[in-house]
């Protein structure tokens, strides 16, 4: 790792780790190998790229790591948790309170209002009203959305929408943020502006980062490291050192 | 999450699909409506019904005699249940009276005057039985809408005559088979009228009281005094005051009275009775020993208990407790009848829950994939499908408890004006008491609750992967 690590105190230890991690689906007779047998580990505080093309299973390592699934076999560790030995309820509350996740499609909820999307993660975990309102004004403030957190995200841009799905991350004070493709459906102007923003969380509030995209030179300008992935298998890791316009300064 | 919350939420997603929504929505009112109705209508006739017998006197009334009395002592016997012996039982006299009167929920205790006796109107003499009334009787059924007036006070020289024997009065026959004779012909002639009531008076030795208005003479046997009376024949003017069409002691069969007289009138008469005579040897004081006492306990339901407590005292007792046992379990079960035919519409209405509620997961997979993303448990999907399916029963059952509040009104009020036709007292068929109201909305919650169930868990055990692909 080139650079230096900023503030998080727990750097350098490993966040994640997957130990021949599989996932694998049957549809009728056939047996799809979505993830076969990925072995990876992710320090605390490190911003990671997935990055292969459609089909490659990259997805489906970020859906196991976010404990959306559960691995056929292997074993998948965030901090000392075995995700694969998680109850459904534990489970739950390992993604309320561990992860922060952004999706391609934003995936906000359309009968809400940005405040009301942002402070969902605190109702789940029973957050008083006033401190909800309080920090849910804050996450949008972050995102610079304060002005529109009264209206519905039919209402907002695309990249006013991947901001308020920030914020909504971010809500909880999670050790992981996990996207999804999270520039895919914004111009590049606007892309770009998000991953400012997710670099930004990695470095001043010491988050871990697992992004998948397909897009290579994004994750060159913004990760750490960059891990390939072909038909399910992890087929390449390499840092990726600052580059010379200053990319990743 | 938090009940407010979720109720909020629930809430939101109801306002979203509106329509829909409100269509199940009124499917459960239309549910709770037709039980309201059923309900209050087994609820209103059971009031109207009891209300009826309650006036009637038949049902709230115990009868107390003295076991000395022949024919209560068979009646005992028959029951079997160790009670005391005629020898050591009490005498129904004024302080056991006032003892009864004091028994807790009774409403009063009054003896029963009856004595057979001649009455003289035009000269015409007629042999008939009287019998005192309380001023309470007034509310009886048989005094209602009566012609004339009922008793202007306790103490007033009255009677009211029994349709019968106003016939006979006026030497009116009813022909066989013919129209009977109303009560407001009868009543015509005779309402003001005087009749002479000729009557054996019982009077203690030393000191008789004088009846009001008595022509007899005093007798003064001074040297008997306590152990002796002697017995006056008196004369009373009285005056009517009305005719009854019904008979307020139908429960009495033959020994029903047909003239009525009031109660303190026809105690200050002391007229002579057939158990003075078995009295004679304890009671030949001016305090007067009654054959039978009635006594009106405040609701039916507590005549059990106070024909209980009478009978610790020493006396039989008599009441027509079985008759109203059997119409509560006709009731009940009519009762029944009703609320399952109109918990038929509610459980129709309970399908178009669970179809709006699989409908609404359909829909809303996704969301439900990007709240279960963001840390909601399996736990806080199913609470808010439910949150919603009670929310929709509660909407329900308080929209259908007006509806079915407002059709047991019109349905009333339609009823009455047909009554009204047919020259009959209106009448309150339809009750809807707050406990139904409570329960009805109660009852739409729960059934709600119940249809979430299958959507609820549905929606819970969604994949949230799946769910989330899902466009």
């Amino acid at each position: 790792m080139a650079t230096a690590p900023p503030v998080s105190a727990s750097r350098g230890t490993a966040a994640i780790r997957s130990e021949n991690l599989c996932r694998h689906y049957r549809m009728g007779e056939t047996v799809i190998r979505a993830v076969d047998g990925v072995s990876l580990q992710v320090r605390a505080g490190e911003f990671v790229a997935l990055l292969g093309s459609s089909g490659s299973g990259k997805s489906s390592v970020l859906n196991l790591i976010a404990g959306l699934d559960r691995p056929t076999s292997g074993s998948v560790f965030v901090g000392d948790r075995d995700l694969a030995k998680l109850s459904r309820e534990e489970l739950a509350k390992y993604r309320l309170h561990v992860v922060g996740m952004v999706f391609q499609s934003f995936n906000l909820i359309a009968s809400m209002t940005l405040a009301e999307n942002v402070d969902l993660p605190l109702r789940f975990a029973e957050v008083d009203r006033a401190e909800r309102s309080k920090l849910a004004r804050e996450a949008l403030e972050r995102v610079g959305l304060r002005a529109r957190m009264d209206h519905r995200p039919s209402e907002l841009s695309g990249g006013e929408q991947q901001r308020a799905a920030l914020a909504r991350a971010l809500i909880n004070r999670p050790q992981l943020l996990l996207a999804d493709e999270p520039t895919g459906n914004l111009d590049s102007h606007t892309g770009t502006e998000i991953m400012e923003m997710v670099r930004q969380f990695n470095r001043e509030l010491g988050m871990t980062i697992v992004m998948v995209t397909h897009e290579r030179a994004l994750a060159e300008r913004y990760a750490q490291r960059m891990v390939f992935l072909a038909d399910g298998k992890l087929i390449d890791d390499r840092p990726n050192p600052p580059n010379s316009d200053g990319g990743r300064s | 999450m938090k009940i407010p919350d979720l109720t909020e939420l629930a809430l939101r997603n109801l306002r979203e699909s509106l329509l829909r929504n409100s269509l199940t929505t009124i499917g459960i009112s239309v549910g709770v409506a037709s039980l309201v109705a059923m309900l209050s209508l087994g609820i209103g006739l059971q009031q109207l019904a009891s209300r009826r017998l309650v006036k009637s006197g038949l049902f709230d009334t115990v009868v107390v005699t003295s076991h000395r009395d022949m024919r209560a002592m068979g009646r005992e016997r028959d029951e079997g249940r160790g009670v005391p012996t005629p020898g050591e039982s009490r005498v129904l006299d004024e302080p056991a009276r006032v003892e009864i009167e004091h028994l807790p929920n009774v409403v009063e205790a009054y003896p029963d005057i009856r004595f057979s006796t001649e009455l003289r109107y035009e000269d015409k003499p007629h042999l008939t039985m009287v019998s005192a009334l309380p001023e309470s009787a007034k509310s009886n059924d048989a005094f209602e809408g009566m012609p004339g007036s009922f008793f202007s006070s306790d103490t007033a020289p009255e009677v009211i005559l029994q349709k019968t024997f106003a016939e006979e009065l006026l030497g009116k026959t009813p022909p066989r088979g013919g129209d009977e004779p109303n009560v407001v012909d009868l009543a015509r002639p005779l309402l003001g009228k005087e009749l002479t009531l000729r009557y054996a008076q019982r009077t203690a030795s030393p000191a008789p009281p004088s009846p009001p208005r008595a022509d007899a003479a005093n007798p003064s046997d001074g040297d008997l005094a306590g152990t002796a009376y002697s017995v006056v024949s008196r004369e009373q003017k009285v005056k009517i005051v009305g005719i009854a069409d019904l008979d307020p002691e139908s429960m009495r069969g033959p020994t029903r009275a047909r003239v009525f007289l009031p109660l303190k009138l026809a105690e200050s008469l002391h007229v002579m009775q057939l158990t003075d005579l078995r009295e004679i040897s304890r009671a030949a004081s001016d305090q007067p020993v009654y054959s039978s006492i009635s006594v009106r306990v405040k609701n039916p339901a507590q005549i059990q208990v106070v024909e209980d407590a009478i009978k610790k005292m020493g006396f039989g007792t008599f009441s027509i407790l079985d008759a109203t046992r059997s119409l509560r379990q006709f009731f009940a079960v009519l009762d029944l009848f009703l609320g399952i035919f109109g918990s038929l519409a509610l459980a129709v209405a309970s399908i178009g829950i669970v179809n709006t509620l699989v409908m609404a997961i359909l829909e809303r997979r996704r969301e439900i994939g990007i709240m279960k993303a963001i840390g909601a448990s399996d736990g806080d999907v199913k609470k808010l499908f439910f949150a919603e399916a009670g929310a929709m029963g509660i909407l329900g059952g308080i929209v259908g408890v007006v509806l079915g509040w407002s059709i047991g009104q019109v349905i009333n009020l339609g009823t009455n004006v047909y009554l009204k036709r047919q020259s009959l007292p209106p009448e309150h068929f339809w009750a809807v008491p707050w406990w139904l109201v409570a329960a009805a909305i109660a009852f739409a919650f729960f059934v709600s609750l119940v249809s979430g169930l299958y959507p609820a868990g549905r929606a819970a055990r969604l994949d949230p992967v799946q769910a989330l692909r899902y466009e």
